[in-house]
């Protein structure tokens, strides 16, 4: 099994421009079959209930990394490279879709 | 919205000079299921070596169009960016274009919405707001709306002549916030936008509106805290921010 390219040092990172997770809809399309930045999560560090759409989301990381506008906490983590994707939730205790 | 995204190729039927740096590509999208304004979709330039760079682009038209295959994205050069030089500068009508969308289902307002409308927009963060101020007068809608619009100078205000007329006895209110230059005769001086211009012209906060703000970053931080100072509920505040690197323009 490959090693996750998840480095300790990008969970301390704090990049100075971040984006609305609004941005992450396309990559994170390409792993989903619903648009996941408008799902609610609850933020695994602090509690939190927020819509996906208004976390932190930072690109300068490799891949996507996105945190919880309250705690800074991180929620969830995407990286690409060499044929395979990681995908990490471990930040985040639910994401509740709408199912029309 | 379900299903695997796919890239689909576009063609450019039409450019827009919108100002010095600024440009509207209306694409002819074949297959595309149609959009919510507030919307985006991500570009894909790929160079003869297979290097590839991708960026968010808010789209500009209504959603509502008579030829559905048809959207507008306007795009905001960045200096020394990747992506936008190419399509504010280079990119020809006939021209092939890989996107794939429409993406984001938060940063959105529906003509179904009834409730007054809050909109403040930074520089080019104007884009994803004017394909509402279009959903809104495609559809007929009623919803009341005013636009708080931060701009450097009259010759960046983006489509100047539509808002006007948009606006013009419609139930939408537009003021204007000139950071460098204003036009002659403008009661208030150049200044970024403050929690005095947000009293005058913003709904108050017993209105509950609904609010969208775009811009870069630092626009987007500034203007939802004085929203929020204002007493208006962070839980009906939606932001779209945009970075140095690309991100949403």
């Amino acid at each position: 099994m490959t090693e996750p390219p998840f480095a300790e040092e990008n969970l301390e990172r704090r990049e100075e421009s971040h984006l609305d997770g609004n941005a992450a809809a396309g990559e994170l399309r390409t792993l989903f079959a619903v648009d996941v930045t408008a799902a609610d999560g609850q933020c695994a560090g602090c509690g939190r209930r927020a819509v996906l759409a208004e976390a932190r989301l930072y690109t300068q990381a490799p891949g996507l990394v996105v945190r919880c506008a309250g705690c800074e906490s991180v929620l969830l983590r995407v990286v690409t490279g060499s044929g395979r994707t990681w995908l990490d939730l471990r930040g985040l205790t639910y994401l509740q879709f709408a199912t029309p | 919205m379900r299903g695997r995204l796919a890239w689909r190729v576009a063609t450019v039927t039409a450019l827009r000079e919108e100002t010095a740096t600024a440009r509207t590509l209306v694409l002819k999208v074949p297959g595309w299921p149609g959009h919510d304004a507030g919307q985006h979709v991500d570009v894909r330039l790929t160079a003869p070596d297979g290097y590839t760079a991708v960026r968010s682009y808010s789209i500009a038209s209504s959603g509502l169009a008579a030829d559905a295959e048809l959207i507008e994205l306007t795009v905001d050069r960045v200096p020394d960016g990747e992506v936008s030089p190419y399509l504010t500068q280079i990119i020809s009508v006939g021209d092939p274009l890989e996107l794939r969308g429409p993406l984001g289902g938060w940063f959105v307002w529906r003509p179904t919405q009834q409730e007054p409308v809050q909109l403040v927009a930074g520089g080019s963060g104007l884009v994803p707001l004017m394909a509402m101020l279009r959903a809104r007068a495609d559809a007929g809608s009623q919803a009341p709306f005013r636009l708080l619009y931060s701009v450097r100078r009259p010759e960046s205000i983006l489509y100047a002549g539509e808002v006007d007329r948009l606006g013009d006895g419609n139930g939408l209110a537009v003021t204007y916030a000139f950071t460098r230059v204003a036009p002659p005769g403008s009661a208030r001086p150049p200044g970024r936008l403050d929690a005095a211009l947000v009293a005058e012209s913003a709904w108050p906060v017993d209105t509950v509106p609904t609010c969208y703000v775009c811009g870069p970053t630092p626009f987007v931080e500034a203007a939802a805290d004085l929203l929020i100072d204002a007493g208006h509920d962070p839980a009906r505040i939606r932001t779209e921010r945009f970075g140095p690197t690309g991100g949403t323009s």
